[in-house]
């Protein structure tokens, strides 16, 4: 039977071309590999192979015809040992199979039935004051103990004990087997620690701090996040990858970086920064435990940093939603990590002058609890959001958009954003105080929404 | 027709096995514990015992692999099964039926047939970049639901979200199908860690190309992979050509089987036109690797007939060079001279040959009539869990 040779798409683009030479004749043999066909595109011009066997029939296009359709038949191969014979008349170009899909309703993802709340604390429950440090170092024993799959690696984790002692006690605990110094080497055992989770199992990759998994973001990214889908949900990766983020003191401005905004605008990332060693505890257990990948942002002004934590043999947080810290009536301050202890200074300056301030810790990032910000904003029709990290294409900026295409009506004043000033950090000791974030100018932004 | 059962994967994957890996260093460097660590790389003193070309030694003391006729009529088999995929692949390319990226493997067939024709499939791991549907068909994986993720359709093998560069088989282990260039060598050697990590007796095959071996987290991984000692064959597919580049006016040591001197990693040169060669290749360096002795470097040179991509018109060669390759050097043609002087007749292979077009066939016929995916699946596999 008859072979029908159409007009190939030789690029992604491209609908239609110029056949500018035929490089057969009728009645030639030809065989697969042989060019049939000079063929310009919009970008090159291109030879056109045989794949199949047989004797070239009708050319049914002239060389030199321009714009000829992608799938329009140029010509006919007859089969092995027969004669080629010409196509029926009726041969027409392909029909276009992808067409545009329409417009569909976007229909709702799947949502969990009940949104999780945070776990009830039994009364009697003792606290513990620990640091952010010990919080973290505990979530992560806790986890390997309970699961030999989740294991730490990263740049002086182990032996070091530790680049800021997160992981201190550890490898005695667990042994170098669990515990894994790295050379310096970040996008290596991002892409280490990747494999590791797609072959099954939980890897804890720790950054030194964040500003040096910019080496590394392409597998935090293009590997990590995208696997599940790409996959059509076949392939996972349950990882971890923390360490700290955001300004330290006086490093300079290539040490002194809030990736937040960069990491939760990632779809298939999940993106956490606890404020307290509680959350700390709790999320970071959480995010060892889930099956996606987790970013989870910590901050090294906070490390030594003492807060209660309810003793408990399995405290785990849910992730994704926020938590109210200082519950108010007349404004909200919606703020994570650090911003959260410049935000209580604020509200406890902002209580003196007769303004009672709400203060919501959003400690996940993506999924953003849109729900908690929203009914607060019902209630005090006034917010500001305090975020240490630059302004432009913030989680600040998100909010705003949040309150504006789903707020409206509640607002009765324009949301105002605190953030870091527009510029790299400073190492001068004046210039970093006047680049960051404090509570001061919280408290003005309030004043402000407040029209006080 | 009919779409294949393919459950996603449970929700909660069985804890690993706790032990350490058998033959886990016991130079571990910690000396905080007594349990087995990851040794800590080649010390003073270790000289001897590293020489870069004892492999390659190993290999050309005998350099073919010793097949059956049967083993050899499947490495045809197999080769000429990619083929004709790719070939058809070309042909839906060219009727619009595929989309956006796609590389095909044709002229490479041996390589992926040589090398996992070796490997045990379930036990160990395969990883490669964006031109990987040969190396799916090598692992045995069905023909139907790769065609059909190439023409986007909600039956292929990634749902119709990956597309050419994406396709991941977890059952048999094929990590993908990754699309940025050299990732999939820190990946693979995470893959190598686990197999090290759970003791399972695994090891990694992780290909990438001439182009590749010049991105950093190559070396990165080189090294981390031999201060470990992990389980991991790093294949170089030299093809000639990074894209539009030649090897020559890209790469300051084009002898790529040396690119791992610098981390102590033997390197072997193999002949990627011929399959018994590259077959008796991976039988040196899995016995090496399998021993607890740490990655291998397998340079295997090879070539591809058609452009990096569809859109390639392939002007940084001549047609002589590309017609030479495939008058003189095909790896079917090699393989199928071979199965001729064995004895095996003509009709045979024209019997083999026939019901391979017939499989392709059916696989394009699958592939233009399943369904596009259902509008819902656009959001679905963002993230696992629902939080």
């Amino acid at each position: 039977m008859a072979i029908e040779i159409k007009m190939p798409a030789l690029s992604p683009t491209m609908e239609e071309g110029t056949l500018a030479k035929w490089l057969v004749k009728e009645g030639d043999v030809v065989k697969s590999g042989d060019i049939l066909a000079e063929i310009e595109t919009d970008k090159a011009t291109m030879e056109f192979e045989a794949v199949d066997e047989g004797t070239v029939g009708k050319l049914l296009v002239a060389e030199g015809t321009e714009n000829v359709k992608v799938g329009t038949v140029i010509a006919t191969i007859g089969g092995e040992g027969e004669e080629a014979s010409a196509p029926p008349p009726a041969a027409k170009a392909a029909e276009p199979v992808a067409a545009a899909a329409p417009a569909v309703a976007k229909p709702a993802p799947a949502k969990a039935a009940v949104s999780a709340a945070d776990p009830e604390i039994p009364a009697g429950t003792p606290m513990v004051s620990t640091t952010v440090r010990e919080a973290l170092r505990d979530a992560m024993a806790e986890e390997m103990r309970k699961d030999d799959r989740v294991f730490v690696m990263g740049e002086e984790v182990a032996e070091y004990q530790g680049a800021y002692k997160v992981t201190q006690g550890l490898l005695d605990e667990f042994g170098g087997r669990r515990v894994i110094d790295t050379p310096i080497t970040e996008y290596g055992f991002a892409g280490i620690g990747s494999g590791a989770a797609m072959g099954g199992l939980k890897p804890i990759i720790e950054f030194m701090t964040f500003n040096f998994a910019m080496q590394a973001i392409d597998h935090i990214i293009n590997s990590a996040a995208k696997t599940n889908y790409m996959s059509g949900g076949q392939m996972r990766c349950p990882i971890v990858f923390r360490g700290p983020n955001g300004a330290a003191s006086r490093v300079g401005a290539q040490h002194s970086q809030n990736y937040a905004p960069w990491y939760a605008s990632v779809p298939g990332l999940v993106v956490i920064a606890p404020y307290d060693a509680a959350d700390a505890k709790g999320l970071l257990k959480a995010a060892i435990r889930s099956e996606d990948p987790v970013v989870f942002l910590e901050n090294e002004l906070v490390y030594g940093k003492s807060f209660d934590v309810p003793a408990m043999d399995d405290f785990v947080l849910p992730i994704g939603k926020a938590r109210t810290v200082r519950p108010g009536k007349d404004v909200t301050i919606v703020t994570y990590s650090i911003g959260v202890q410049y935000s209580l200074e604020a509200a406890r300056v902002l209580a003196e002058e007769g303004i009672d301030a709400e203060v919501i810790d959003l400690r996940t990032l993506r999924p953003l609890d849109k729900a908690a910000v929203l009914e607060s904003l019902s209630r005090t029709n006034r917010m500001v959001v305090a975020e240490e990290g630059w302004p432009t294409c913030s989680i600040a900026s998100e909010i705003i958009a949040i309150c504006m295409t789903e707020g409206f009506d509640d607002l009765d004043a324009p949301v105002l954003r605190v953030c870091d000033e527009d510029v790299p950090l400073p190492y001068a000791a004046n210039l970093e105080k006047l680049a960051l974030i404090d509570a001061s100018r919280i408290v003005e932004a309030v004043r402000k929404v407040c029209y006080r | 027709m009919a779409q294949p059962a393919r459950p996603r994967a449970a929700k909660k994957p069985a804890p690993a096995s706790a032990k350490a890996s058998p033959e886990a260093s016991a130079k571990s460097g910690t000396g905080s514990t007594g349990e087995t660590a990851l040794p800590q790389g080649g010390v003073a003193g270790d000289d001897a015992s590293f020489a870069l070309r004892s492999l390659q030694q190993a290999h050309a003391n005998n350099k073919r692999f010793d097949a059956s006729d049967e083993q050899l009529l499947e490495f045809y088999e197999q080769m000429l099964l990619i083929r004709r995929f790719e070939e058809k692949a070309g042909q839906l390319y060219g009727l619009g039926l595929i989309g956006g990226f796609c590389h095909l493997y044709i002229g490479q067939e041996a390589v992926a047939v040589g090398l996992q024709s070796a490997l045990t499939t379930g036990k160990d791991s395969v990883i490669t970049g964006y031109r990987d549907h040969g190396h799916m068909l090598a692992y045995g994986i069905d023909p139907n639901v790769i065609m059909a993720e190439l023409t986007g359709r909600g039956a292929g093998i990634s749902r119709g979200k990956g597309g050419s560069m994406h396709m991941f088989s977890t059952e048999h282990r094929f990590f993908g199908g990754h699309g940025i260039v050299g990732a999939q060598v820190s990946l693979g050697t995470g893959l190598a860690f686990g197999h090290k990590y759970s003791g399972d007796g695994g090891v990694c095959m992780a290909y990438f190309g001439d182009g590749a071996a010049n991105q950093g987290q190559v070396y990165e991984s080189f090294n981390m992979a031999a201060l470990w000692k992990l389980p991991i064959i790093f294949v170089i597919e030299n093809n000639g050509y990074a894209m539009g580049t030649k090897v020559s006016r890209g790469s300051a040591e084009t002898a790529f089987y040396r690119r791992g001197t610098g981390f102590r990693i033997p390197g072997m040169d193999v002949n990627g036109m011929d399959v018994l060669e590259v077959r008796q290749a991976a039988e040196v360096a899995l016995e090496y690797v399998r021993g607890g002795n740490g990655p291998v470097l397998l340079e295997v040179k090879t070539y591809r007939y058609r452009g990096h991509s569809m859109s390639d018109p392939a002007k940084y060669r001549s047609r002589e060079e590309v017609q030479e390759m495939r008058e003189n050097h095909d790896p079917i043609d090699g393989a199928k001279a071979e199965l001729l002087k064995r004895g095996v007749t003509e009709d045979k292979l024209k019997e083999i040959e026939k019901a391979i077009r017939a499989r392709v066939g059916q696989s394009a016929d699958f592939a233009e009539s399943s369904p596009e995916p259902e509008l819902h699946e656009l959001y679905t596999d963002i993230l696992v869990e629902q939080y």
